[in-house]
């Protein structure tokens, strides 16, 4: 079996502060990290692997210090690494960033996609679905289980309210989420490996796509206004009884003439 | 002079660091206080390639450097100091004379298996009559026929119980002195061969120390280590190898230390302000942390030298020594900056400072380390 997974360098936003004056982040000296969704839709490829001997690439796009998420990858487990980086896709949407993709993996052979559900930085979850759109494979979003019986996937979808369970056949684009595994540690072993083993870098035009549908001459959003959501109110705390509670709210809501 | 990570040893760290926080951090207070060994942990460590750090691929090793290991050491050790021992002991005490001394066939034998963690390792030196004074070993081996038989007590012996190989010293003839001593591979349930009592010790108390006792143990003769009369020499070679280990664990020790009271410090108020703004605290943390930093580049001055294969002894001395002291006066100094709250268990620090004090002890009391590197100066 030839799984794909895509992978994206986010700063780690658990480590983002705010400068108090402007109220915008703070980008400088913020770790950049694997994408969460991503990095459990790796492990998902890697326990395939184990099982079936899967071989496993990972492609992301992105600068050149990218790189070093591929190495992370590589260090746990992955077999082949591709950075998928060009001036040309400087500016990309999320339209944009998926044909790019889209174009790269139309020259890979692969049974299995995987993308993580979304990525932290942007939170959109688009990218992995306008790619399936972009390849005309069936896709599953929000997985948090895979099964395997030898010919076709089991998934367990993820929905507000409950799961589905869907089956689906290869070739097939599926989109993970953090909760779905706890991500292996890299190995030792790989870690000594990881920069000796190449990352194939590769620009446009080693991918079949229409050049037009890339960067940000092929992205369609345009930013109308970003802004830092003000500040709310601490609330009340109340530790009471759940009678007494009942009774508190109702009088807040009333208070608010909202009942 | 390159004083930059290599892009392996940044790797390296992010892993590690991300290891430590999850499965070793944990654990830390609870097997302080129950005085038990983390086997659990040890065989997490052992799948992600941690007990083999610097064996070879060849032998099943990650094939990492020395450099990496003293990191693995110090990153442990920063949230707990009895894992961190345990990594030391097996890796270098046991791995390392096996890598340096053994066969080709005693590599191929017990390197994988201890590279994996399927095998823990211990060495056995000290005597009730021979700490310091290892030449005064009383454990006497003599070979009869294809066999050697031990007898003999050894004491204080980190990983004893839980560990499957243990490199032993013992005197083949007494007439030669330390240059009667040999070294012998012993294996977990080789007949005559049994653990005594368990120590209960003041810190890394989660580490087991018990005794080692043979009783006309039955070593075969091809688990001699080295040839007959070089164990002395074996033994100092693979303590100036574990005085890094140990040193990165006092290391570790120590920085985890300055990280909590830097925390500690941040949150705590007193007269209206954290007492982190006091300049009372900020002069002995800067104090405090230079040191800490002066310790860790000792470290990896003699990482490097073995891994380019320079002599490294009193570099090793030195980096044990300083490591050692700097972790005493930082952890003492942690739990007063900590006040009540640092006496008691509620917080790391009381343990950290517990822990602290045996780096000063073994592998080489302080005193023996001043002992090689004024040796060395006036020779």
């Amino acid at each position: 079996m030839n799984i794909v997974v895509c992978i994206k360098q986010v700063p780690d936003t658990t480590e983002i502060k705010l400068d108090p004056v402007t109220g915008t982040m703070i980008r400088e000296g913020v770790p950049s990290i694997m994408n969460p969704d991503d990095k459990s839709g790796l492990e998902m490829a890697l326990e395939l692997k184990d099982k079936y001997e899967a071989n496993v690439t990972v492609i992301t796009m992105g600068l050149p210090q990218a790189d070093a998420i591929l190495r992370e990858a590589m260090a746990m487990g992955a077999d082949r690494a591709i950075l998928l980086t060009d001036r040309k896709l400087a500016g990309a949407d999320t339209l944009a960033t998926s044909n790019a993709l889209a174009g790269a993996l139309r020259t890979l052979d692969f049974d299995l996609l995987i993308t993580g559900r979304q990525a932290i930085d942007g939170d959109t979850a688009q990218v992995g679905p306008q790619v399936a759109e972009h390849l005309g494979l069936p896709q599953v979003s929000y997985v948090e289980n895979l099964e395997f019986d030898g010919a076709k996937f089991t998934l367990k979808k993820w929905l507000e309210d409950g799961y589905q369970i869907v089956e689906v056949e290869s070739p097939c684009v599926i989109t993970v989420l953090s909760s779905a595994n706890e991500p292996r540690y890299m190995k030792v072993r790989g870690i000594m490996e990881a920069f000796k083993r190449e990352v194939e870098v590769w620009g446009c035009d080693r991918i079949d796509v229409d050049e037009s549908k890339l960067g940000l001459k092929g992205s369609p959003t345009r930013v109308f206004k970003s802004f830092t959501k003000g500040v709310k109110g601490s609330g009340e705390l109340f530790e009471v009884s759940e009678t007494e509670a009942v009774e508190i709210i109702v009088n807040k809501l009333k208070e608010k003439h909202i009942i | 002079m390159d004083f930059r990570l290599t892009k392996e040893e940044t790797l390296f760290l992010q892993m590690i660091r991300e290891f430590a926080q999850k499965e070793v951090k944990p654990l830390a207070a609870e097997i302080d206080e129950q005085e038990r060994f983390p086997e659990e942990t040890v065989r997490k460590m052992g799948e992600i390639g941690l007990m083999g750090i610097p064996v070879p691929v060849e032998y099943g090793g990650a094939g990492g450097t020395n450099q990496i290991y003293t990191m693995a050491v110090e990153e442990i050790s920063k949230v707990c100091a009895t894992t961190g021992v345990v990594l030391s002991a097996h890796t270098s005490l046991c791995i390392a004379p096996i890598m340096e001394h053994g066969t080709d066939e005693q590599k191929q034998k017990y390197l994988p298996k201890l590279a994996s963690g399927q095998w823990l390792g211990a060495f056995g030196l000290t005597e009730p009559n021979a700490g310091t004074d290892a030449a005064g070993q009383q454990t006497t081996a003599v070979l009869d026929g294809d066999n050697y038989i031990l007898n003999g007590t050894k004491i204080f012996i980190t990983n004893a119980q839980y560990a499957d190989v243990y490199i032993v010293m013992a005197m083949t003839d007494k007439s030669m002195g330390t240059r009667g001593i040999s070294a012998f591979i012993v294996e977990k349930g080789m007949p005559g061969f049994t653990i005594g009592k368990k120590e209960k010790k003041m810190g890394i108390r989660g580490s087991a120390t018990c005794e080692l006792i043979f009783e006309n143990c039955i070593v075969p003769k091809e688990n001699l280590l080295g040839k007959e009369g070089k164990g002395f020499a074996i033994a100092m070679k693979t303590l100036d190898g574990g005085r890094i280990g140990i040193a990165s664990q006092a290391l570790g020790i120590a920085q985890g230390a300055i990280d909590e009271t830097v925390k500690y410090t941040k949150e705590r108020k007193q007269f209206g302000r954290s007492i982190a703004q006091f300049q009372n605290t900020q002069f002995q943390m800067a104090d405090l942390k230079t040191k800490v930093e002066a310790a860790r580049l000792l470290v990896r001055r003699a990482a490097a030298k073995k891994d380019s294969g320079e002599p490294y002894s009193v570099d090793a001395a030195m980096a044990k020594l300083f490591c050692a002291e700097t972790a005493m006066e930082v952890t003492t100094k942690a739990v007063q900056f900590h006040g009540g709250y640092g006496y008691t268990r509620e917080y790391p620090i009381e343990r950290m400072m517990r822990d602290a004090k045996i780096t000063e002890i073994y592998e080489g009391t302080s005193e023996v380390q001043r002992m090689v590197i004024a040796g060395a100066m006036f020779k």
